[in-house]
Protein backbone atom coordinates (compact mmCIF):
# COMPACT_ATOMS: atom_id res chain seq x y z
CA UNK A 1 0.00 0.00 0.00
CA UNK A 2 2.51 2.51 0.86
CA UNK A 3 4.20 1.43 -2.53
CA UNK A 4 0.82 2.45 -4.21
CA UNK A 5 0.62 5.64 -2.26
CA UNK A 6 4.41 6.76 -4.01
CA UNK A 7 3.44 5.62 -7.13
CA UNK A 8 0.37 8.03 -7.04
CA UNK A 9 2.88 10.70 -5.53
CA UNK A 10 5.11 10.30 -8.39
CA UNK A 11 2.24 10.24 -10.74
CA UNK A 12 0.93 13.52 -9.43
CA UNK A 13 4.83 15.45 -9.96
CA UNK A 14 5.19 13.61 -13.26
CA UNK A 15 2.38 15.46 -14.21
CA UNK A 16 3.60 19.14 -12.94
CA UNK A 17 6.81 17.81 -14.86
CA UNK A 18 4.92 16.80 -18.17
CA UNK A 19 2.61 20.05 -18.26
CA UNK A 20 6.11 22.01 -17.96
CA UNK A 21 7.87 20.16 -20.41
CA UNK A 22 4.93 20.53 -22.78
CA UNK A 23 6.16 23.97 -23.21
CA UNK A 24 9.74 23.38 -23.59
CA UNK A 25 9.00 20.62 -26.06
CA UNK A 26 6.22 23.01 -28.73
CA UNK A 27 8.72 25.98 -28.26
CA UNK A 28 11.42 23.53 -29.25
CA UNK A 29 9.41 21.67 -32.12
CA UNK A 30 8.52 25.27 -33.40
CA UNK A 31 11.47 27.18 -33.04
CA UNK A 32 14.22 24.92 -32.49
CA UNK A 33 15.32 26.79 -29.82
CA UNK A 34 15.56 25.64 -25.96
CA UNK A 35 13.47 28.37 -23.55
CA UNK A 36 15.31 28.36 -20.47
CA UNK A 37 12.94 30.85 -19.35
CA UNK A 38 10.29 28.50 -19.16
CA UNK A 39 10.82 27.28 -15.27
CA UNK A 40 11.21 31.02 -14.10
CA UNK A 41 7.78 31.74 -15.93
CA UNK A 42 6.47 29.07 -14.03
CA UNK A 43 7.76 30.70 -10.76
CA UNK A 44 5.68 34.14 -12.15
CA UNK A 45 2.54 32.20 -12.56
CA UNK A 46 3.03 31.22 -8.93
CA UNK A 47 3.03 34.82 -7.83
CA UNK A 48 0.47 35.66 -9.84
CA UNK A 49 -2.08 33.62 -8.67
CA UNK A 50 -1.06 34.44 -5.27
CA UNK A 51 -1.10 37.74 -5.28
CA UNK A 52 -4.54 37.40 -6.76
CA UNK A 53 -5.86 35.00 -4.09
CA UNK A 54 -4.21 36.97 -0.96
CA UNK A 55 -4.33 40.15 -1.96
CA UNK A 56 -7.09 40.79 -4.15
CA UNK A 57 -9.34 38.42 -2.39
CA UNK A 58 -9.91 36.40 -5.60
CA UNK A 59 -11.36 32.71 -5.93
CA UNK A 60 -8.63 30.01 -6.91
CA UNK A 61 -10.04 29.77 -10.40
CA UNK A 62 -9.94 33.54 -11.43
CA UNK A 63 -6.93 33.74 -9.94
CA UNK A 64 -5.68 30.61 -12.06
CA UNK A 65 -6.90 32.13 -14.68
CA UNK A 66 -5.31 35.57 -13.82
CA UNK A 67 -2.10 33.93 -13.28
CA UNK A 68 -2.58 32.06 -16.84
CA UNK A 69 -3.54 35.95 -18.25
CA UNK A 70 -0.11 37.57 -17.24
CA UNK A 71 2.28 34.39 -18.01
CA UNK A 72 0.64 34.20 -21.34
CA UNK A 73 1.60 38.29 -22.14
CA UNK A 74 4.86 37.53 -20.57
CA UNK A 75 6.13 34.74 -22.82
CA UNK A 76 4.83 36.15 -25.82
CA UNK A 77 6.82 39.44 -24.37
CA UNK A 78 9.97 37.70 -23.92
CA UNK A 79 9.39 35.67 -27.13
CA UNK A 80 9.11 39.37 -29.42
CA UNK A 81 11.65 41.43 -27.16
CA UNK A 82 14.36 38.42 -26.57
CA UNK A 83 14.30 35.58 -29.00
CA UNK A 84 12.24 37.47 -32.51
CA UNK A 85 15.59 39.78 -33.01
CA UNK A 86 17.81 36.54 -32.85
CA UNK A 87 16.03 34.67 -35.06
CA UNK A 88 18.60 34.57 -37.82
CA UNK A 89 22.01 34.07 -34.95
CA UNK A 90 23.54 31.07 -34.27
CA UNK A 91 21.49 28.92 -31.63
CA UNK A 92 24.44 29.65 -29.19
CA UNK A 93 23.45 33.01 -28.75
CA UNK A 94 19.70 32.29 -28.21
CA UNK A 95 20.63 29.80 -25.46
CA UNK A 96 22.50 32.10 -23.73
CA UNK A 97 20.07 35.34 -24.35
CA UNK A 98 17.38 32.02 -22.71
CA UNK A 99 19.56 31.95 -19.72
CA UNK A 100 19.91 35.67 -19.32
CA UNK A 101 15.81 36.00 -19.07
CA UNK A 102 15.75 33.50 -16.77
CA UNK A 103 18.23 35.16 -14.64
CA UNK A 104 16.64 38.44 -15.62
CA UNK A 105 12.98 37.09 -14.20
CA UNK A 106 14.21 35.80 -10.78
CA UNK A 107 15.88 38.89 -10.05
CA UNK A 108 13.01 40.60 -11.20
CA UNK A 109 11.02 38.58 -8.88
CA UNK A 110 13.48 39.09 -6.07
CA UNK A 111 13.14 42.95 -6.71
CA UNK A 112 9.76 42.68 -6.28
CA UNK A 113 8.70 40.18 -3.80
CA UNK A 114 11.69 40.03 -1.92
CA UNK A 115 14.01 36.60 -1.48
CA UNK A 116 11.76 35.55 1.41
CA UNK A 117 9.67 32.64 0.67
CA UNK A 118 5.77 33.20 0.84
CA UNK A 119 3.71 29.86 1.98
CA UNK A 120 1.07 28.82 -0.70
CA UNK A 121 -2.21 27.58 -0.13
CA UNK A 122 -3.43 24.80 -1.95
CA UNK A 123 -5.97 26.08 -4.43
CA UNK A 124 -8.14 23.02 -4.17
CA UNK A 125 -11.11 23.28 -1.93
CA UNK A 126 -11.61 19.87 -0.99
CA UNK A 127 -9.87 17.49 1.50
CA UNK A 128 -7.96 13.97 0.87
CA UNK A 129 -9.43 11.29 -0.36
CA UNK A 130 -9.24 7.90 2.08
CA UNK A 131 -8.98 4.36 1.19
CA UNK A 132 -8.54 0.84 2.31
CA UNK A 133 -9.69 2.12 5.84
CA UNK A 134 -7.29 5.30 6.00
CA UNK A 135 -4.15 3.39 4.68
CA UNK A 136 -4.50 4.99 1.63
CA UNK A 137 -4.63 8.52 1.89
CA UNK A 138 -4.78 10.59 -1.64
CA UNK A 139 -4.84 14.45 -1.53
CA UNK A 140 -7.10 16.54 -3.71
CA UNK A 141 -4.49 18.60 -4.48
CA UNK A 142 -3.09 15.03 -5.96
CA UNK A 143 -6.11 13.73 -7.71
CA UNK A 144 -6.90 17.90 -9.35
CA UNK A 145 -3.02 17.72 -10.96
CA UNK A 146 -3.35 14.74 -12.54
CA UNK A 147 -6.44 15.13 -13.82
CA UNK A 148 -5.40 18.72 -14.76
CA UNK A 149 -2.51 17.35 -16.73
CA UNK A 150 -4.75 14.35 -18.58
CA UNK A 151 -7.45 17.21 -19.48
CA UNK A 152 -4.33 19.87 -20.99
CA UNK A 153 -2.57 16.33 -22.71
CA UNK A 154 -6.19 15.40 -24.29
CA UNK A 155 -6.79 19.69 -25.57
CA UNK A 156 -3.08 19.32 -26.95
CA UNK A 157 -3.62 16.82 -28.87
CA UNK A 158 -6.97 17.75 -30.42
CA UNK A 159 -5.17 21.02 -31.07
CA UNK A 160 -1.86 20.06 -32.96
CA UNK A 161 -3.97 17.40 -35.00
CA UNK A 162 -7.42 18.83 -35.21
CA UNK A 163 -6.85 22.41 -35.70
CA UNK A 164 -6.25 24.70 -38.62
CA UNK A 165 -3.65 25.95 -35.93
CA UNK A 166 -2.19 22.95 -34.74
CA UNK A 167 -1.66 21.26 -37.82
CA UNK A 168 0.46 24.92 -38.85
CA UNK A 169 2.46 24.51 -35.78
CA UNK A 170 3.13 20.61 -37.46
CA UNK A 171 4.04 22.21 -39.95
CA UNK A 172 6.33 24.92 -39.09
CA UNK A 173 7.82 22.55 -36.99
CA UNK A 174 8.93 20.71 -39.97
CA UNK A 175 10.04 22.75 -42.79
CA UNK A 176 9.96 26.53 -42.29
CA UNK A 177 10.52 27.29 -45.72
CA UNK A 178 7.72 25.35 -47.04
CA UNK A 179 5.31 26.38 -44.44
CA UNK A 180 5.74 29.93 -45.52
CA UNK A 181 5.19 28.95 -49.12
CA UNK A 182 1.88 27.79 -47.66
CA UNK A 183 0.94 31.17 -46.30
CA UNK A 184 1.73 30.16 -42.75
CA UNK A 185 3.12 33.24 -40.71
CA UNK A 186 5.48 31.91 -38.95
CA UNK A 187 6.55 34.36 -36.26
CA UNK A 188 2.71 34.77 -35.12
CA UNK A 189 2.50 30.41 -35.36
CA UNK A 190 6.09 30.85 -33.27
CA UNK A 191 3.84 33.64 -30.50
CA UNK A 192 0.81 31.20 -30.41
CA UNK A 193 3.50 28.76 -29.06
CA UNK A 194 4.69 30.79 -26.53
CA UNK A 195 1.54 32.16 -25.27
CA UNK A 196 0.30 28.17 -25.20
CA UNK A 197 3.29 27.08 -23.43
CA UNK A 198 3.51 30.39 -21.00
CA UNK A 199 -0.37 29.77 -20.07
CA UNK A 200 0.61 25.82 -19.37
CA UNK A 201 3.20 27.42 -17.49
CA UNK A 202 1.19 29.07 -15.22
CA UNK A 203 -1.16 25.83 -14.66
CA UNK A 204 2.09 24.06 -13.72
CA UNK A 205 3.20 27.21 -11.21
CA UNK A 206 -0.17 26.51 -9.07
CA UNK A 207 -0.14 22.80 -9.03
CA UNK A 208 3.04 23.00 -8.06
CA UNK A 209 2.85 25.60 -5.04
CA UNK A 210 -0.37 23.38 -4.11
CA UNK A 211 1.56 20.50 -4.06
CA UNK A 212 5.37 22.01 -2.61
CA UNK A 213 3.70 25.28 -0.76
CA UNK A 214 6.84 26.97 -0.44
CA UNK A 215 6.63 30.15 -2.92
CA UNK A 216 10.39 31.91 -3.60
CA UNK A 217 12.16 33.38 -7.12
CA UNK A 218 13.55 30.44 -7.41
CA UNK A 219 10.86 28.46 -7.27
CA UNK A 220 10.74 27.34 -11.07
CA UNK A 221 14.37 26.48 -11.36
CA UNK A 222 15.13 23.42 -10.47
CA UNK A 223 10.90 21.92 -11.58
CA UNK A 224 12.38 23.80 -14.69
CA UNK A 225 15.49 22.29 -15.15
CA UNK A 226 13.67 18.53 -14.42
CA UNK A 227 10.66 19.33 -17.25
CA UNK A 228 13.33 19.85 -19.52
CA UNK A 229 15.26 16.99 -18.61
CA UNK A 230 11.82 15.17 -19.25
CA UNK A 231 11.11 16.38 -22.35
CA UNK A 232 14.66 15.39 -23.40
CA UNK A 233 13.74 12.05 -22.26
CA UNK A 234 10.37 11.33 -23.60
CA UNK A 235 12.29 12.84 -27.18
CA UNK A 236 12.23 16.62 -27.45
CA UNK A 237 9.88 17.87 -29.86
CA UNK A 238 7.19 15.26 -29.65
CA UNK A 239 4.25 16.02 -27.38
CA UNK A 240 3.28 12.50 -26.33
CA UNK A 241 7.59 11.97 -25.57
CA UNK A 242 6.69 15.18 -22.71
CA UNK A 243 3.98 13.40 -21.51
CA UNK A 244 5.43 10.04 -21.22
CA UNK A 245 9.10 11.24 -19.64
CA UNK A 246 7.83 13.70 -17.19
CA UNK A 247 5.64 10.81 -16.09
CA UNK A 248 8.04 8.81 -15.24
CA UNK A 249 10.60 10.93 -14.15
CA UNK A 250 7.93 12.34 -11.27
CA UNK A 251 7.41 8.26 -10.42
CA UNK A 252 11.39 7.50 -10.75
CA UNK A 253 11.84 10.64 -8.34
CA UNK A 254 9.22 9.27 -5.74
CA UNK A 255 10.09 6.14 -5.55
CA UNK A 256 13.64 7.16 -5.57
CA UNK A 257 13.55 9.07 -2.70
CA UNK A 258 11.63 6.69 -0.85
CA UNK A 259 13.56 3.58 -1.40
CA UNK A 260 16.72 4.61 -2.33
CA UNK A 261 18.04 7.93 -1.01
CA UNK A 262 16.07 11.26 -0.39
CA UNK A 263 19.72 13.19 -0.74
CA UNK A 264 20.42 11.44 -3.90
CA UNK A 265 17.07 11.45 -5.84
CA UNK A 266 17.85 14.24 -8.05
CA UNK A 267 20.85 12.56 -8.91
CA UNK A 268 19.30 9.08 -9.77
CA UNK A 269 16.79 11.17 -12.19
CA UNK A 270 19.41 12.56 -14.33
CA UNK A 271 21.41 9.02 -14.56
CA UNK A 272 18.35 7.36 -16.00
CA UNK A 273 18.79 10.43 -18.27
CA UNK A 274 22.40 9.66 -19.54
CA UNK A 275 21.32 5.87 -20.11
CA UNK A 276 18.47 6.62 -21.40
CA UNK A 277 19.52 9.00 -24.14
CA UNK A 278 23.06 6.18 -24.42
CA UNK A 279 20.97 3.77 -25.60
CA UNK A 280 18.79 5.86 -27.53
CA UNK A 281 20.06 9.09 -28.24
CA UNK A 282 16.35 10.81 -30.00
CA UNK A 283 15.14 9.82 -26.45
CA UNK A 284 11.91 7.44 -26.04
CA UNK A 285 9.59 8.63 -28.76
CA UNK A 286 11.91 10.65 -30.29
CA UNK A 287 11.66 10.75 -34.37
CA UNK A 288 14.06 9.98 -36.52
CA UNK A 289 13.78 11.87 -39.79
CA UNK A 290 12.86 10.11 -42.54
CA UNK A 291 14.06 11.34 -45.88
CA UNK A 292 13.23 10.24 -49.87
CA UNK A 293 15.36 11.47 -52.52
CA UNK B 1 1.40 39.72 -64.38
CA UNK B 2 4.84 39.51 -63.31
CA UNK B 3 7.66 41.90 -63.77
CA UNK B 4 10.94 41.36 -62.44
CA UNK B 5 13.45 43.76 -63.23
CA UNK B 6 17.05 44.16 -62.57
CA UNK B 7 17.56 41.69 -59.42
CA UNK B 8 20.39 41.15 -57.92
CA UNK B 9 21.02 38.51 -55.41
CA UNK B 10 23.82 37.54 -53.28
CA UNK B 11 24.82 34.43 -51.37
CA UNK B 12 27.59 36.03 -49.02
CA UNK B 13 30.51 36.93 -52.09
CA UNK B 14 28.72 34.56 -54.34
CA UNK B 15 27.06 36.59 -56.78
CA UNK B 16 24.33 33.86 -57.64
CA UNK B 17 21.57 36.13 -59.69
CA UNK B 18 23.15 39.32 -62.28
CA UNK B 19 20.67 41.69 -63.19
CA UNK B 20 18.03 39.46 -64.29
CA UNK B 21 14.87 41.15 -65.92
CA UNK B 22 12.14 38.94 -67.28
CA UNK B 23 8.05 39.41 -67.51
CA UNK B 24 5.10 36.54 -67.43
CA UNK B 25 1.92 38.16 -68.98
CA UNK B 26 -1.49 36.51 -67.59
CA UNK B 27 -2.21 32.85 -68.88
CA UNK B 28 0.81 32.15 -70.42
CA UNK B 29 3.28 29.37 -69.46
CA UNK B 30 6.74 30.97 -69.02
CA UNK B 31 9.89 28.27 -68.46
CA UNK B 32 13.78 29.08 -67.17
CA UNK B 33 15.76 26.70 -68.70
CA UNK B 34 19.53 26.31 -67.92
CA UNK B 35 21.80 23.68 -66.14
CA UNK B 36 22.15 23.10 -62.63
CA UNK B 37 23.31 26.18 -60.59
CA UNK B 38 22.33 28.68 -63.11
CA UNK B 39 20.27 30.27 -60.31
CA UNK B 40 16.80 28.86 -61.67
CA UNK B 41 15.67 28.14 -57.90
CA UNK B 42 17.16 31.12 -56.67
CA UNK B 43 15.11 33.08 -58.97
CA UNK B 44 12.02 31.64 -57.76
CA UNK B 45 12.91 31.98 -54.04
CA UNK B 46 13.37 35.63 -54.71
CA UNK B 47 10.47 35.91 -56.44
CA UNK B 48 8.31 33.95 -53.29
CA UNK B 49 10.02 36.36 -50.52
CA UNK B 50 12.38 33.13 -49.53
CA UNK B 51 15.44 35.44 -50.47
CA UNK B 52 15.67 39.03 -50.81
CA UNK B 53 17.47 40.65 -53.55
CA UNK B 54 20.07 42.92 -53.07
CA UNK B 55 18.87 45.55 -56.01
CA UNK B 56 15.97 44.95 -58.36
CA UNK B 57 12.22 45.09 -58.25
CA UNK B 58 9.37 43.08 -58.61
CA UNK B 59 6.15 43.16 -58.95
CA UNK B 60 2.91 41.12 -59.57
CA UNK B 61 -0.46 41.99 -60.86
CA UNK B 62 1.03 45.63 -60.61
CA UNK B 63 2.42 46.08 -56.82
CA UNK B 64 5.79 45.47 -55.73
CA UNK B 65 6.32 42.46 -53.45
CA UNK B 66 10.43 42.82 -53.20
CA UNK B 67 10.54 42.85 -49.48
CA UNK B 68 6.96 41.26 -48.62
CA UNK B 69 7.43 37.93 -46.23
CA UNK B 70 6.53 34.64 -48.17
CA UNK B 71 3.13 34.14 -46.36
CA UNK B 72 2.09 37.74 -47.56
CA UNK B 73 2.98 37.04 -51.23
CA UNK B 74 0.91 34.04 -50.89
CA UNK B 75 -1.78 35.32 -49.79
CA UNK B 76 -1.50 38.16 -53.08
CA UNK B 77 -2.55 34.72 -55.42
CA UNK B 78 0.98 33.41 -56.21
CA UNK B 79 2.16 29.60 -55.29
CA UNK B 80 5.91 28.14 -55.19
CA UNK B 81 5.81 24.35 -55.29
CA UNK B 82 9.52 24.27 -54.14
CA UNK B 83 12.43 22.24 -55.50
CA UNK B 84 12.66 18.90 -53.41
CA UNK B 85 9.47 18.99 -53.17
CA UNK B 86 9.86 19.95 -49.42
CA UNK B 87 6.38 18.04 -48.06
CA UNK B 88 5.29 17.78 -44.79
CA UNK B 89 6.58 14.09 -44.05
CA UNK B 90 5.29 13.80 -41.00
CA UNK B 91 1.68 14.48 -42.17
CA UNK B 92 -0.73 13.02 -43.84
CA UNK B 93 -1.27 13.21 -47.31
CA UNK B 94 -4.82 15.09 -47.08
CA UNK B 95 -2.97 17.14 -44.16
CA UNK B 96 -0.44 18.13 -46.60
CA UNK B 97 -3.19 19.02 -49.04
CA UNK B 98 -5.30 20.92 -46.31
CA UNK B 99 -1.68 23.10 -45.10
CA UNK B 100 -1.55 24.01 -49.37
CA UNK B 101 -5.11 25.93 -48.59
CA UNK B 102 -3.89 27.52 -45.86
CA UNK B 103 -3.85 30.75 -47.54
CA UNK B 104 -7.37 30.67 -48.44
CA UNK B 105 -10.03 32.89 -46.25
CA UNK B 106 -12.56 30.37 -47.53
CA UNK B 107 -13.10 26.49 -45.27
CA UNK B 108 -14.61 24.94 -48.56
CA UNK B 109 -11.45 23.28 -49.80
CA UNK B 110 -13.27 19.73 -50.43
CA UNK B 111 -13.73 20.70 -54.17
CA UNK B 112 -10.52 21.05 -54.54
CA UNK B 113 -8.88 17.90 -52.66
CA UNK B 114 -11.40 16.05 -54.60
CA UNK B 115 -10.34 17.78 -57.99
CA UNK B 116 -6.70 16.44 -56.80
CA UNK B 117 -7.78 13.38 -55.82
CA UNK B 118 -9.26 12.92 -59.60
CA UNK B 119 -6.29 13.61 -61.05
CA UNK B 120 -4.34 11.63 -59.03
CA UNK B 121 -6.46 8.73 -57.65
CA UNK B 122 -3.14 6.98 -56.16
CA UNK B 123 -3.32 9.96 -53.62
CA UNK B 124 -7.04 9.00 -52.89
CA UNK B 125 -5.97 5.26 -51.93
CA UNK B 126 -3.00 6.53 -49.52
CA UNK B 127 -5.01 9.59 -47.95
CA UNK B 128 -4.18 9.04 -44.55
CA UNK B 129 -1.23 7.57 -44.84
CA UNK B 130 2.15 9.88 -43.84
CA UNK B 131 3.58 11.91 -47.11
CA UNK B 132 6.65 10.70 -46.00
CA UNK B 133 6.01 6.66 -47.10
CA UNK B 134 4.88 7.79 -50.61
CA UNK B 135 7.03 6.82 -53.14
CA UNK B 136 8.94 9.64 -55.31
CA UNK B 137 6.32 9.83 -57.99
CA UNK B 138 3.46 10.04 -55.60
CA UNK B 139 5.07 12.95 -53.63
CA UNK B 140 5.67 14.73 -56.56
CA UNK B 141 1.87 14.40 -57.58
CA UNK B 142 1.44 15.16 -53.87
CA UNK B 143 3.50 18.90 -53.99
CA UNK B 144 1.46 19.86 -57.21
CA UNK B 145 -1.46 18.94 -55.95
CA UNK B 146 -0.73 20.65 -52.68
CA UNK B 147 0.49 24.08 -55.13
CA UNK B 148 -3.24 23.55 -56.63
CA UNK B 149 -5.10 23.55 -53.55
CA UNK B 150 -3.95 27.38 -52.89
CA UNK B 151 -5.83 28.39 -56.00
CA UNK B 152 -2.92 30.46 -57.24
CA UNK B 153 -3.08 32.84 -60.38
CA UNK B 154 0.35 32.28 -60.83
CA UNK B 155 1.82 29.18 -59.95
CA UNK B 156 5.82 28.46 -60.22
CA UNK B 157 7.06 25.00 -60.26
CA UNK B 158 10.40 24.34 -59.69
CA UNK B 159 11.79 21.34 -61.31
CA UNK B 160 8.41 19.51 -61.62
CA UNK B 161 9.71 16.04 -63.03
CA UNK B 162 12.93 15.63 -61.30
CA UNK B 163 13.80 12.01 -60.44
CA UNK B 164 10.53 10.97 -62.22
CA UNK B 165 10.06 8.01 -64.86
CA UNK B 166 9.58 9.29 -68.20
CA UNK B 167 5.43 8.24 -68.51
CA UNK B 168 5.24 10.10 -65.06
CA UNK B 169 6.40 12.86 -66.44
CA UNK B 170 4.80 12.97 -69.29
CA UNK B 171 1.33 12.66 -66.87
CA UNK B 172 2.88 15.54 -64.75
CA UNK B 173 3.85 18.12 -68.03
CA UNK B 174 -0.13 17.11 -69.01
CA UNK B 175 -1.52 18.58 -65.77
CA UNK B 176 0.73 21.52 -65.98
CA UNK B 177 -0.94 22.20 -69.47
CA UNK B 178 -4.22 21.07 -67.91
CA UNK B 179 -4.24 23.80 -64.92
CA UNK B 180 -2.83 26.67 -67.90
CA UNK B 181 -6.08 25.80 -70.01
CA UNK B 182 -8.39 26.75 -66.41
CA UNK B 183 -6.39 29.21 -66.42
CA UNK B 184 -3.38 29.38 -64.16
CA UNK B 185 -0.49 31.48 -65.38
CA UNK B 186 2.91 29.18 -64.53
CA UNK B 187 6.50 30.00 -64.38
CA UNK B 188 8.10 26.78 -65.00
CA UNK B 189 11.70 26.02 -63.82
CA UNK B 190 13.07 22.98 -65.72
CA UNK B 191 15.96 21.20 -66.20
CA UNK B 192 14.07 19.00 -69.12
CA UNK B 193 14.11 21.97 -71.57
CA UNK B 194 12.50 19.94 -74.37
CA UNK B 195 9.42 19.06 -72.20
CA UNK B 196 9.47 22.23 -70.77
CA UNK B 197 9.76 24.42 -74.07
CA UNK B 198 6.69 21.83 -75.74
CA UNK B 199 4.61 23.17 -73.65
CA UNK B 200 5.98 26.57 -73.00
CA UNK B 201 4.78 30.03 -74.54
CA UNK B 202 7.88 31.64 -74.32
CA UNK B 203 11.32 30.99 -72.62
CA UNK B 204 14.28 32.65 -70.78
CA UNK B 205 17.75 30.57 -70.96
CA UNK B 206 19.71 30.62 -68.01
CA UNK B 207 23.86 30.97 -67.64
CA UNK B 208 25.44 31.47 -64.31
CA UNK B 209 23.12 34.09 -63.26
CA UNK B 210 22.26 35.81 -66.08
CA UNK B 211 19.82 35.52 -69.01
CA UNK B 212 21.45 34.95 -72.21
CA UNK B 213 18.52 33.56 -74.87
CA UNK B 214 15.27 34.56 -74.86
CA UNK B 215 12.61 33.94 -77.19
CA UNK B 216 9.16 32.04 -78.02
CA UNK B 217 8.87 28.24 -77.32
CA UNK B 218 9.26 27.77 -80.72
CA UNK B 219 12.38 29.71 -81.78
CA UNK B 220 14.20 28.63 -79.21
CA UNK B 221 13.17 24.75 -79.32
CA UNK B 222 15.07 25.55 -83.33
CA UNK B 223 17.99 27.92 -81.82
CA UNK B 224 21.09 26.07 -82.46
CA UNK B 225 22.92 27.09 -79.22
CA UNK B 226 19.76 26.01 -77.21
CA UNK B 227 19.91 22.66 -79.03
CA UNK B 228 23.42 22.19 -78.42
CA UNK B 229 23.21 22.82 -74.80
CA UNK B 230 20.34 21.55 -73.69
CA UNK B 231 18.35 19.70 -76.38
CA UNK B 232 20.98 17.14 -76.77
CA UNK B 233 22.02 18.04 -80.63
Amino acid sequence: MTFLSHLISGISLGSIYAIIALGYTMVYGIAKMLNFAHGDVIMVGGYMSFIAMIYFGWPPLLSILFAMVVCTVLGILIEQLAYKPLRAAPSLAVLITAIGVSYFLQNAAQLIFSANHKSYSSVVPFGSLRLFNDRLIISGTTIVTIIVCIVIILALNTIVNKTKIGKAMRAVSEDKDAAQLMGININKTISITFAIGSALAAVAGVLLCSAYPILMPTTGAMPGIKAFTAAVFGGIGSIPGAFLGGILLGIIEILGKAYISTQLSDAIVFAVLIIILLVKPTGLLGKKVLVKV
Amino acid sequence: MLNVTGIQVFYGNIHAIKDVSFYVKEGEIVTLIGANGAGKSTILKTISGLIHPATGTIEFLNQSIVNLSPHKIVHKGLAHCPEGRRLFLQMSVEENLEMGAYSREDFNIEEEIADVYQRFPRLKERRRQLAGSLSGGEQQMLAIGRAMMAKPSLLMLDEPSMGLAPILVEQIFELIGGLNNAGTTILLVEQNAQMALSIADRGYVLETGSIVITGSAADLLNNEQVKKAYLGG
